[in-house]
This record gives structure tokens, sequence and C-alpha cells, in this order.
């Protein structure tokens, strides 16, 4: 095209480079490899560490060769009350609140993207709160109230009843709008908070400080068994997410713009629903309403690898893991032999740390 | 980089918005490389044709051929390898690279555990160059002006090499340099385009073929110079219109005033 005059005579071209240092990106090029295999040595560390502290202090050569002989199917050879303590008690303690914080971690990244607001967190959609209902009716009434189910299994069922409702009432035609979704699950928290609140007058005072616990998040529960669901989704979503991390860098610049890029938008939006609800459901039934990790982690995450999911999922994994393992730690020993519920703990880091993106996001959209 | 340019048919296109019918029975061809501009006032259905290009919106009836091909009977990927856009509703607020954004064009072309190879960031470089935009690699998206951003954006549907680039109103906020300068850059970049565009001189001087839209239907179709009458104009988006040739460029221009503007001196085409 003759007519074209890119960039006419007289005037500079557009491609000046303006020096602005810190508008470049912030993010320091750790390679994530290297981040994530020192956070998970890191991990490994702090398990261990945290199965050797307690009431009752255990060696850490201890742990490690209890740990080892379990898994090796070798000879304990230590005695029998170490051995429980370690591999009974202790382990799936910590294993449970590692996967927690990985799981936790891991859907709210997910849920960031799919809502596109980095105000939000696993709990937006309801699911949480609608686990505590069901736990909170079966911590009150027995496991009658809902059909002989345990706490366990009562709150993953209401935690499933109530995405179903939020689900229905967020959608309009084939469309899934990201805020409907988080209006229809705000809605939907109070509604089962106020069920929650009201069954809660009911409990005994002896009750009420199981409820306590299991509304603000407690580990201190776990059996091996206890584990096996919250492993598997865990393993199973991280990995399939990971595959759909392009998907997902896609979808956080907006619905139009990510199927001009050839992703399925709708399907993807309900899958992504569908993960990061159970994910979220599958660890509050064990772990109970553990508050902020699915908030700051993944803003942590990002801060310091950069918004691409490709780094940011396994990143967040590991690191949720670390951190309630760490907060777990902490809430056994900061005043023993008394224990305190992890919500407590996470949200006395979790809350300034909010308070403070909110005042660094105060020139943008928020 | 990139096809020649395909060409394009829409054949009887309908559209519905929640049940709403918002475009209806609409034909349109682009030949291989031209510029095709969708005008209309308002809610005249511009971006909702688009959307069933960019395919964000099945059409309820009708059907869009790439060559022959037909684009809804291909997968969400294999069509986003034919056919780029750059929409209205883009948000990227998270941080993300000029590059890193430039590199979500790949997207349609990498499978599940695909990672970027020399072969994508090389197609990126040549994206960024041909917007001239290289300087910005390393700069976060967000600070941009609006026009860098849209040329980072027009790079981006570059990458992924399309023969179809699909833009809604790529001039919107842009001061006037900036409208300018990339309506100049979407010249050069010879592939078939279809844009919507509200600045009816800004479509008489960059569009090879005009479609002009009225509430979801065509009222007329073709060179600039045939669709863009002043009775016409007048009649479609109830403003007075003057063609005339630009003073400056020599190109088709045209000037618009209200209907109850007094005529001043008026020189003839």
């Amino acid at each position: 095209m003759s007519r074209t005059t890119p960039v006419a005579p007289g005037r500079p071209a557009p491609t000046t480079p303006p020096g602005h240092a810190r508008e470049r990106r912030r993010t320091a090029v750790i390679p994530t490899t290297a981040l994530v295999v020192v956070l998970l040595a890191a991990l490994v560390l702090a398990i261990l560490t945290a199965v050797a502290v307690g009431t009752v202090a255990m060696p850490l050569g201890v742990v490690w060769q209890v740990i080892s002989a379990h898994l090796t199917g070798g000879p304990v050879g230590v005695d029998p009350l170490s051995d429980q303590i370690i591999w009974q008690y202790r382990t799936p303690r910590v294993l449970l609140a590692a996967l927690a914080g990985a799981g936790l971690a891991v859907a709210g990244v997910c849920l960031q993207a799919l809502v596109r607001n980095p105000l939000a967190d696993p709990y937006v959609l309801g699911i949480s709160s609608g686990a505590s209902l069901g736990a909170v009716l079966v911590l009150s009434y027995g496991s009658a109230a809902l059909g002989g189910l345990g706490v366990a299994g009562a709150a993953f069922l209401t935690a499933l009843l109530t995405l179903a409702a939020v689900f229905l009432l967020a959608q309009r035609g084939s469309r899934l709008g990201a805020t409907r979704l988080v209006l229809a699950g705000i809605a939907t928290t109070y509604l089962t908070t106020a069920a929650t609140s009201y069954v809660q007058l009911h409990a005994s005072p002896n009750e009420l400080r199981g409820i306590m616990f299991w509304l603000l998040g407690s580990v201190s529960g776990a059996t091996w068994p206890a584990l096996r669901i919250p492993a598997v989704v865990v393993v199973v979503t991280l990995a399939w997410l990971i595959l759909r991390a392009r998907s997902l860098n896609a979808l956080t610049t907006g619905d139009d713009s990510a199927a001009t890029l050839g992703i399925p938008v709708n399907r993807l939006r309900v899958e992504l629903l569908a993960v990061s609800a159970l994910l979220t459901a599958a660890v509050v039934a064990v772990a109970g309403g553990v508050g902020f990790i699915g908030l700051m982690i993944p803003h942590m995450v990002r801060l310091i690898v950069g918004p691409d999911h490709r780094r940011a999922l396994p990143v967040a994994a590991v690191g949720g893991a670390l951190f309630l393992v760490l907060v777990d730690l902490g809430t056994r020993t900061v005043d023993p032999p008394n224990e305190y519920p992890l919500g407590v703990f996470t949200a006395a880091l979790g809350a300034p740390f909010f308070l403070w993106l909110l005042r660094r996001n105060k020139n943008e959209v928020i | 980089m990139g096809k020649a340019g395909t060409r394009v048919h829409l054949s009887g296109v309908t559209a519905r918005i929640n049940g709403t019918p918002i475009v209806g029975d609409v034909d349109l061809v682009a030949e291989p490389g031209q510029i095709v501009g969708l005008i209309g006032p308002n809610g005249s259905g511009k971006s909702t044709l688009l959307r069933t290009v960019y395919r964000s919106l099945r059409p309820a009836t009708g059907v869009i051929r790439l060559d022959g091909d037909d684009l809804w009977r291909m997968s969400a990927r294999e069509a986003a390898r034919h056919r780029a856009a750059v929409t209205q509703d883009h948000s990227v607020d998270t941080g993300f690279s000029v590059r890193d954004v430039v590199a979500m064009g790949r997207t349609p072309h990498k499978g599940l555990l695909d990672r970027d190879t020399s072969a994508d960031q090389e197609i990126v470089d040549d994206a960024l160059e041909r917007v001239r935009m290289t300087w910005a690699g390393e700069r976060i998206f967000t600070s941009l002006s609006g026009g860098e951003r849209q040329r980072v954006l027009l790079a981006r549907a570059l990458a992924q090499q399309p023969s179809l680039l699909v833009l809604d109103e790529p001039t919107n906020h842009l001061d006037v340099r900036a409208q300018l300068d990339l309506l100049e850059l979407i010249r050069t970049l010879r592939l078939t385009t279809v844009t919507a565009l509200h600045d009816l001189d800004h479509a008489a001087a960059y569009c090879d073929h005009l479609v002009l839209l009225r509430a979801g239907s065509v009222v007329a179709a073709g060179p600039p110079a045939d669709v863009l009458t002043p009775d016409r104009i007048a009649d479609v988006f109830g403003v007075r219109a003057h063609l005339g040739h630009h003073p400056i460029t020599g190109r088709l221009h045209v000037a618009t005033a209200p209907l109850s503007a007094d005529v001043a001196a008026t020189t003839g085409v």
C-alpha cells in the first residue's frame, strides 16, 4: 500500500523507550524450577520439624527413623509410644496441614483467575460457609442430623449443595458471569452463616468449643484414612490445572479476549468452578474453615513469580503447604499445652497483609 | 508471517443475545487482503456481528466461511489459528509484561504439554517489531498508554499468525495521532481485516469496502464512495454530511454536522 507512511518525517517515532524502571516487570527472574525445589526442601524440613515438636519432643533422628521405617516397611526400632505419637498422631496431622495449605492456595489462584477479582478467595463462592452448616449441624445434634454422616461427610455434602445453589443462581442463559458468581456466592454465604449461627445458639457450651475449632480450622483430629480424599483431590486437580495454565492466563485477560485465543470460555469456566469447589470442599470437610490462605498465598506468589499460571500454580501449591505446616506448628507451640485454631493465626497474619494489599491497590480499580 | 489473507464470507448470519435478535440475516464478503469496515450507529449490531466471527457468540442461523471452511465447525483452537481479534473487553490488569501478552497469541498453537520454543520467541519478536513496540517488551502492559496497548494487542493477534483479523472499534479512546498511527499500521499488515469503526471519515479513508448496518441489518455495502452518500448518512446517522477530498491527504473525506446546522459557505466536491 503506497499510501502508507509508518512514521512521518519530522516527528519522533513512537518507539523511544521511556525509562521508567519501576514500571518494568517487578518480578525477579528466579527460575521457577529452582524455586519449587527450594520450597519443596523447606517443606520436607518443616514437616519433619513439625512432627518432632510437641508436648513430647522427639529428636529429628527418631522422627526420620520412624517415618522411613513405615515408608519402606522395615522394622521401626523405637518404643511403641514414640512410634504411635509420630506415625499415628503427628504425621497425619502435619500432612493434612500441608494438603490443606496446598489445596486452598491452589483453589485461590484458580478462583482469582476465574472471577478476575484480586479479592476473591475459595470462600467467596459460599463453599466454606456451606460446609460449616453441615459440620455444625452434626457437631450440635449428632450424626443423626444428616442421615448418619460424620462431620467431614456432612460438611462435604452441604458444601456441594451450596455450590449447586450458587451455580444455579449465577447462571444466565449459557453464560456464567464473574460478577454474578461472586454476588450469588456472597448472598449464599450470608444465608448459610445465618443458619449456622442459629444452630450454634442451640449447642451446649461443651459443643461450642468444638464448633469454634471447626469453624476456624484445625488439623488436630487428623487420621490416615481422613487424608485419602484430600490427597487424591489436591494432586489430581493440581496436575489438571497446571496443564491448563495457558488457558488460565488467557482467561485473566477477559472472556472475549480468551475466546479469540481459541479458549472454549464457558466450558473452561464451569470446569474451573468445579475444580476449585472440589478442592475447597475436600479440604474444608476435614480441616474446617481455615481462612486467608486462599487469599494471601496467591498474592504473595504473584509478587514473587509474576502472574503466569505456569509458574504461579506449582509455587502456590508448595508455598501454601509450607505456610500452613508452619502455622499449625505455631498454634501448638505458642502456649503449650493449649492449642489454638488455625484460623486465628492465618487471620492474624492475613488481615494485615490484606490491608496492605488494599493500600497498595488504592489507585487501581478495586 | 501470517498467510496472505483469506476470503471471508458471512451468509445469512443472525445473532441473538438472551433471545433478543440483534443481528438479522447479514451477508458480508471480504476478499483476500481487503479491509472491510462495519459502520452504523450505536446499537446497530457491529460488535455483535463481530462476536460471531471471533467466536464469542454462536450465530443463531447462517454460516461464516473462511476460504470455504465453516468457522463454527472448527474447534475453538483451530479457529484461533486462522482468525485473530482485538476486542473491546480486554483487561490485562494482572501484571503481565508486554512480551507475556504477545506470547499469549501462541496459545492456539500449543498443546497441553508444549513449552514456548525459540520459534515462538521469534514470532513474538517479529510481531512486536511489526507494530513498532520492540522497545516495550519488558514493560508491564498496564503501564502503557492506550495507543501503545492497542498496538501490543495487535501484536498478540499477529502472533496467532492469522489469515483474518477482526477489530472491534480499534481506535476507541485513542488520541488523534494514536488513531491515525494504528489505522496506518493496519493498512501495512495486508491481512484480510474486518473492523468496526465509528468514525466515518476513517472508514472512508482506510477501508476498501464498507458495510453499513442499521438495527442489525445491512443498509448498504460496497466501496466507500458508493456507500457514503449524504442522503444515506442523513437517513441512518441523522447528521448532515459533506463528501469531499481530504485537504491534506487527498483521500475521500467525510465532514459531518448536525442536521439543524446552518449551511456555511459550502464548496462542492
